[in-house]
C-alpha cells in the first residue's frame, strides 16, 4: 500500500466531486480535522474533513479542487481543527479569506493558535449589553439603537447601497465618552473584486484602515473558502475582545455569499435539502456565527456584529433573511421604494428594530427623552404612512386636519431625519433634536408618546 | 456487563458504533476518549446509531462508546429551584466556574449539588404506610419553595426509618419505605411522563396580568396556549411577561436554540424581580434551561423534555407550574436536523414524519391533575409555547401540528409590530378555547356581567374592521355618526386597553379588577357618547373630551391593584 501512516499522508484519493475529495484506506482520522493537499503539480491547499468512517475520509478542499486527480494527488491529515494565529498585529492590515496576508506585509507572528470554530459562550457567563455605540446615522442611534454586544443586521437588496452604509458605520462608529480601545474586523465574503477596491479606497482615504483588520474572500476565490472568512473573523474578534479588551465591531458582508456556498457544499454532498435548497441545520451553522456576538461578565471588551445580506428578491421571508432575523437581536431594513425616492440611507424604520435598544439608552446613556422621541417618531410615522395609503384612494382634501398634519410629518421625516449625506455624522443630541423639531408639526395632543415634561423640556418653542 | 462498541462513522452530531449489540434503545452513553454525552436512538444488528450532546470535532472511528445502562435522565431534589441548566440539565455556573467562560466538551458535572446540606423536617413517622408520591418530609430550598420529600413513584409501604430533623445531603438516606432505602435525590428518565391520577377540567384561569391574553384570550390552569409570529412581533418580551406575572408557584422557562443575549437578559433580571405575590426574588421560584443555537443542536432536542421532567417533579409536590418554551420550533428544527442526519425519508417540509406526534407528546404532559398519593391534591402545568414560523408563514407544519393541540392561539402581528402596538397580539385572529370553562371564575372573583362585557368588547373590535373596509373606499366623514362613534371607541379599545407597556412600572401587571374596570370604563363612554350623538352632539365634540384623555392614561396612571373607576 503506498501510504505512510507515521506521517499519515495518503496518495488514495478515490473520487473527486465539486468540492469535495474523497480518500480511502485512511487510519485514525478525526472529525473537522484539517488536511494539506498537494496537487499533481506540486501547488499546496488545504481541506476539512467533512465526514469519516473506518477507512474513508470526505474531505472539502478550501482552494477549489481543480487540477485535482485520483492518481498523484497527496493529502496528509495534520491532526488539528482549523486553527488562526492571532496577534495585536492584525490591526491595520488585510488578509484573505483564510488568514494570509494579501497587503504585501509581512507574515503575522502569532501570539497565540485559537480554534477557528470557537466554543459557545456560557450563557452564564454572558452580561447584557446595554452600552450604546454611536453610528452617526440618525435612523439607527435614534429608533434602533445598536448597543455593545449586540448582532444587528442590515437587510438589504441588491442595488441598495449597503456597501456605503456599511463602510459609513465602520467610519462613524464610536463609544461615547469613553476611552475604550476601538477596533472594526471588516470580512467581506464572496464580493466583487469592483467592490473590493471600492471598500479599500474608501478605508484608505479617510484614513479609517489603522482600526480595522479585513478579511477579504473575493467572488471568484473558491466558493468554499467563504465557510472559514467569517470564523476567522470572529476568533480574531475574540482575541481582541476578550484577550486584549478592545471593542470590536465585526461587520460581515454578505451573509448570502456564505450561505450559497453553505448550500453548494451541502448538495455535493448529497444530503437531504431543506427550505428551497438550502441544508436543514443553516440555522444551527448561522447561530454558530451570530452567536459569537456579546459581552462577558468580568471582561472589558465586547463583540458587536453587523451582519450584511442581501435578501434575494427583497423578500424578507427567504430562509437566509428569515433565519438570521430569529438568530439576531433586530434587523436594520433597506428599502428599495425609499431608495427610489432618492433616499439615503434608504432605511425603512418600519420593519426595522433593535432588541436590546431599550437597555442603551435613556438618561446616563444617551438622553431621558430618546425612548418617547423614538416610539413617538415610529407611530407618527407609520400612521402618515398609512394615510398615504388612503390619500391614493380618496384624495387628500377627505382627510381631516390632523390626518394632514401627520402627512405632512411623514414627508418631513423622510427628507430631513432619514436621510443624511454619506460622510454626515450626526451625535445622539443632534439626531433627537432633530425628532423634536419634526414633531412640532403635529398638534400637542398628539404627542402622547413623551412624556408631558420632556415635551416642556425639548420641544421647540413658537416664537 | 458494560458493553463497550466502537466508533465507525462520524458525521456531525451523529455517530455509529458497532459492537453495540445488547444497548438499549434511547440508553445514554459515554463516546469516544473526551466521554461525550450521547444516547442511543436506533439498533440495527451489531451497531447502534448515536447523537451526541456536545460537538464531536477531532473524535475518531476506533475510539470507544461506553453504555451507562440507564436512559437519559434528570436528577430531581432540593437544588434544581433557581438553577440554571444547559439541555441535558448541567448547571451552567458550575460549568463556568470548571471551564471558563465559554463551555469545553465533556464536562463531566453534578446536575444537583451532592454535598451541600438541607434542613430536612421529617413529616412521616415510622408505622406510617404510605403510598408513592406521600410526602416524606420537607425542605426549605429557596424563601419561595417549600420543597416536598416524596416517596417515589415505584415505592410504597410501612415506614420503617425516619431521620430526624437536620442537615442532610441529597445522597445521604433520610427514610426506610417498604424495605427500600430513600434518599432525597430522585432520577427520572426525561422522555417517560410522571404518573399522575388522573386529569381534570381546566376551569381556573392561569392570571396573568396581561390584558389581552387574560380578558379576551385567556389560558386555563393546566392549558396549551400556543403564540406564532414572525420575527420582531414580540415573541419573547410576551413570553417573559408571563413568566414574570403569571400567577403560578413555580415556573420553568426554556430558552431552545434561543439567543444568549436573552438568557442573559432574564438571567440578570429575575433576581431583582419581586414576585407580586410573595414579594421574594422571582428567581427563588425559577428554574432556567438554556440551551442557546449555537449550543449543541442534540441537546437543543433534549431541553424541553429536561424541562417539563422538572414541571412534572414539582407538580407532583403540588404546586402549580407554570412552563415557558421558547421556541418549539427550534425544537423541531433540531428533530430534523438530527432526522436529515440519519438519512430518514422526509416528511412535510423535510421534518421528520414522527414531528406531529412527537409534539402531541409534549403538549399532552401539560394539565391539571390530581396527584398521586393517599391525599391526592390538584395540580397543573400550564405550557405556553413560541412558534417561529418560518417568513411568518403560519401553514408550515410547526405551527399546523401545534394548533392542532393548543387551545389557545395567541397570534402575533407583525404589521401591529411596526407599528409598536404591544403585545402585538392580533384579536381578530386569535382564539381561546377556554372562555366558556373559565366563566365561572371570573363572575366569582370579578364581577357578575363579565362575560357580556368581554363579549361586547369583542363584538365592537369585530366591527370595526368591517367599518375600516368601508372607510378604506370613502374616507372617515362619509361614516354616520354613531359609527364614528364605535370607530372612537374601538381605537380606544386598542391603544388603551390591548395595546399595554411591558417596560412600564406600573403598566406591566394589571389585576384582574382593573382590567374589567378599564373596559367597563370604555365601554360606558361608548354608552355615553352614542347617546350624545343621538341627542345631537357632534362627534368631534366627543372626541375633544378631556375625559378621553384620562381614560388613556388610566393604564399607568393607577397602580396595579387598584379599584377605584
Amino acid at each position: 500500500m503506498n501510504t505512510n501512516i507515521k506521517t499519515r499522508e495518503y496518495t488514495t484519493v478515490s473520487e473527486v466531486s465539486g468540492p469535495l475529495m474523497v480518500v480511502e484506506g485512511v487510519e485514525g482520522v478525526g472529525y473537522n480535522e484539517i488536511v494539506d493537499i498537494e496537487t499533481p503539480t506540486g501547488e499546496k491547499r488545504s481541506g476539512q474533513v467533512l465526514e469519516v468512517t473506518k477507512d474513508v475520509a470526505v474531505i472539502q478542499v478550501f482552494e477549489g479542487t481543480n487540477d485535482l486527480n485520483t492518481k498523484d494527488t497527496k493529502t496528509r491529515f495534520t491532526g488539528q481543527t482549523a486553527k488562526i494565529g492571532v496577534s495585536r498585529d492584525m490591526m491595520g492590515r488585510i488578509f484573505n479569506g483564510i488568514g494570509k496576508p494579501i497587503d504585501g506585509g509581512p507574515e503575522i507572528i502569532p501570539d497565540e493558535e485559537l480554534d477557528i470554530n470557537g466554543a459557545p459562550m456560557n450563557p452564564a457567563s454572558r452580561e447584557f449589553p446595554e452600552e450604546f455605540i454611536q453610528t452617526g446615522i440618525s435612523t439607527i442611534d435614534g429608533m434602533n439603537t445598536l448597543v455593545r454586544g449586540q448582532k444587528l443586521p442590515i437587510f438589504s437588496g441588491s442595488g441598495l447601497p449597503h456597501n456605503d452604509l456599511a463602510v459609513q458605520i465602520a467610519r462613524q462608529a464610536k463609544v461615547l465618552g469613553a476611552d475604550d480601545e476601538f477596533a472594526v474586523i471588516f470580512a467581506a465574503m464572496g464580493i466583487t473584486n469592483e467592490e473590493a477596491n471600492f471598500f479599500m479606497r474608501d478605508f484608505e482615504r479617510t484614513g479609517a484602515l489603522e482600526k480595522l483588520t479585513v478579511f477579504m474572500n473575493l467572488a471568484d476565490d473558491p466558493a468554499i473558502e467563504r465557510i472559514l472568512t467569517p470564523k476567522m473573523a470572529l476568533t480574531t474578534a475574540e482575541y481582541y475582545a476578550f484577550t486584549l479588551g478592545m471593542q470590536v465591531l465585526v461587520i460581515l458582508t454578505d451573509m448570502t455569499n456564505y450561505c450559497e456556498a453553505l448550500r453548494e457544499i451541502s448538495a455535493a454532498r448529497e444530503e437531504v435539502p431543506g427550505r428551497r435548497g438550502y441544508p436543514g441545520y443553516m440555522y444551527t451553522d448561522l447561530a454558530g456565527i451570530y452567536e459569537r456576538a456579546g459581552r462577558i461578565d468580568g471582561k472589558e471588551g465586547s463583540i458587536t456584529q453587523m451582519p450584511i445580506l442581501v435578501m434575494p428578491q427583497d423578500d424578507i421571508t427567504h430562509p437566509i433573511p428569515d433565519l438570521t432575523g430569529y438568530i439576531t437581536e433586530g434587523q436594520i431594513v433597506l428599502s428599495r421604494e425609499i431608495s427610489r425616492k432618492g433616499i439615503y440611507p434608504p432605511v425603512d424604520v418600519l420593519p426595522s428594530l433593535s432588541r436590546l435598544m431599550s437597555g442603551g439608552i435613556g438618561g446616563d446613556k444617551t438622553r431621558d427623552d430618546h425612548s418617547g422621541v423614538s416610539d413617538q417618531l415610529y407611530s407618527a410615522y407609520a400612521e402618515g404612512r398609512e394615510l398615504r395609503d388612503l390619500v391614493a384612494v380618496v384624495g387628500e382634501e377627505a382627510l381631516t386636519e390632523r390626518d394632514q398634519k401627520f402627512l405632512e410629518f411623514a414627508q418631513a421625516f423622510e427628507d430631513q431625519f432619514i436621510t443624511q449625506s454619506k460622510d454626515e455624522d450626526r451625535t445622539i443630541f443632534e439626531t433627537l433634536d432633530l425628532g423634536w423639531s419634526l414633531l412640532k408639526i403635529l398638534p400637542k395632543a398628539e404627542l402622547k408618546r413623551v412624556k408631558e415634561e420632556f415635551i416642556e423640556q425639548y420641544l421647540p418653542k413658537d416664537d | 456487563m458494560i458493553i463497550e462498541g466502537k466508533i465507525i462513522k462520524i458525521a456531525g452530531p451523529v455517530i455509529i458504533a458497532d459492537g453495540m449489540r445488547g444497548a438499549q434503545m434511547l440508553e445514554m452513553v459515554r463516546v469516544g476518549d473526551e466521554k461525550l454525552i450521547g444516547e442511543i436512538i436506533e439498533l440495527e444488528g451489531d451497531t447502534a446509531t448515536i447523537q451526541v450532546y456536545e460537538e464531536t470535532a477531532g473524535i475518531q472511528p476506533g475510539e470507544v462508546v461506553e453504555c451507562t445502562g440507564g436512559a437519559l435522565s434528570v436528577e430531581l431534589g432540593p437544588g434544581v429551584m433557581s438553577s440554571i441548566f444547559d439541555g441535558i440539565q448541567r448547571p451552567l455556573r458550575i460549568i463556568r466556574e470548571e471551564s471558563g467562560d465559554f463551555i469545553a466538551r465533556g464536562i463531566d458535572v453534578d446536575s444537583v449539588n451532592k454535598e451541600k446540606k438541607w434542613t430536612f423536617k421529617p413529616v412521616a413517622k415510622v408505622g406510617d404506610v404510605l403510598k408513592a408520591g406521600d410526602v416524606l418530609g420537607e425542605v426549605q430550598e429557596t424563601t419561595a419553595v417549600l420543597h416536598k420529600i416524596m416517596v417515589p413513584p415505584h415505592l410504597e409501604g410501612e415506614v420503617t426509618e425516619i431521620a430526624a430533623e437536620g442537615d442532610y445531603n441529597v445522597l445521604e438516606d433520610i427514610a426506610e419505605v417498604g424495605g427500600e432505602k430513600v434518599q432525597m435525590l430522585q432520577k427520572w428518565p426525561v422522555k417517560r411522563s410522571r404518573p399522575y391520577v388522573r386529569k381534570l377540567d381546566p376551569d381556573v384561569p392561569l392570571v396573568t396580568g396581561q390584558r389581552a391574553q387574560d380578558t379576551f384570550f385567556s389560558v386555563a390552569k393546566g392549558g396549551a396556549a400556543a403564540i406564532p409570529g414572525p420575527f420582531g412581533s414580540g415573541k419573547t418580551v410576551t413570553q417573559q411577561q408571563l413568566a414574570k406575572w403569571a400567577d403560578a408557584d413555580i415556573v420553568v422557562y426554556i430558552g431552545c436554540g434561543e439567543r444568549g443575549n436573552e438568557m442573559t437578559e432574564v438571567l440578570t433580571e429575575f433576581p431583582f424581580l419581586d414576585d407580586p405575590k410573595t414579594g421574594n426574588p422571582l428567581m427563588d421560584r425559577t428554574v432556567l434551561i438554556a440551551n442557546t443555537s449555537n449550543m449543541p443542536v442534540a441537546a437543543r432536542e433534549a431541553c424541553v423534555y429536561t424541562g417539563i421532567t422538572i414541571a412534572e417533579y414539582y407538580r407532583d409536590q403540588g404546586y402549580d407550574v407554570a412552563l415557558m418554551a421558547d421556541s418549539t420550533s427550534r425544537w423541531a428544527e433540531a428533530m430534523r436536523e438530527i432526522s436529515g442526519r440519519l438519512e430518514e425519508m422526509p416528511g412535510e417540509e423535510g421534518y421528520p414524519a414522527y414531528l406531529a406526534s412527537r409534539l402531541a407528546q409534549f403538549y399532552e404532559r401539560a394539565g391539571r391533575v390530581e396527584t398521586i398519593g393517599s391525599e391526592p391534591h390538584v395540580a397543573s402545568i400550564s405550557v405556553v409555547g413560541a412558534v417561529s414560523p418560518p417568513g411568518g408563514d403560519l401553514s408550515e407544519p410547526v405551527t399546523q401540528n401545534t394548533l392542532r393541540i393548543c387551545k389557545v392561539f395567541w397570534a402575533l402581528d407583525a404589521s401591529l409590530a411596526d407599528k409598536r402596538h404591544f403585545p402585538s397580539i392580533d384579536w381578530l385572529q386569535s382564539y381561546s378555547l377556554y372562555v366558556d370553562s373559565i366563566e365561572g371564575w371570573w363572575a366569582e372573583n370579578v364581577a357578575a356581567d363579565w362575560r357580556a362585557t368581554r363579549d361586547q368588547a369583542m363584538s365592537l373590535l369585530q366591527k370595526e374592521s368591517e367599518l375600516q373596509e368601508i372607510v378604506q373606499l370613502v374616507g372617515p366623514d362619509a361614516l354616520p355618526e354613531t359609527d364614528q362613534a364605535t370607530l372612537e371607541t374601538t381605537r380606544m379599545l386598542r391603544e388603551d386597553f390591548l395595546q399595554q407597556n411591558a417596560f412600564d412600572d406600573v403598566d406591566t401587571y394589571c389585576a384582574p379588577d382593573k382590567q374589567y374596570k378599564m373596559l367597563k370604563t370604555i365601554l360606558l363612554f361608548y354608552k355615553e357618547s352614542l347617546a350624545a350623538v343621538n341627542r345631537g352632539a357632534p362627534i368631534a365634540n366627543i372626541v375633544a373630551l378631556p375625559v378621553k384623555e384620562e381614560i388613556g392614561k388610566i393604564q399607568s396612571a393607577i397602580t396595579k391593584q387598584c379599584s377605584e373607576a
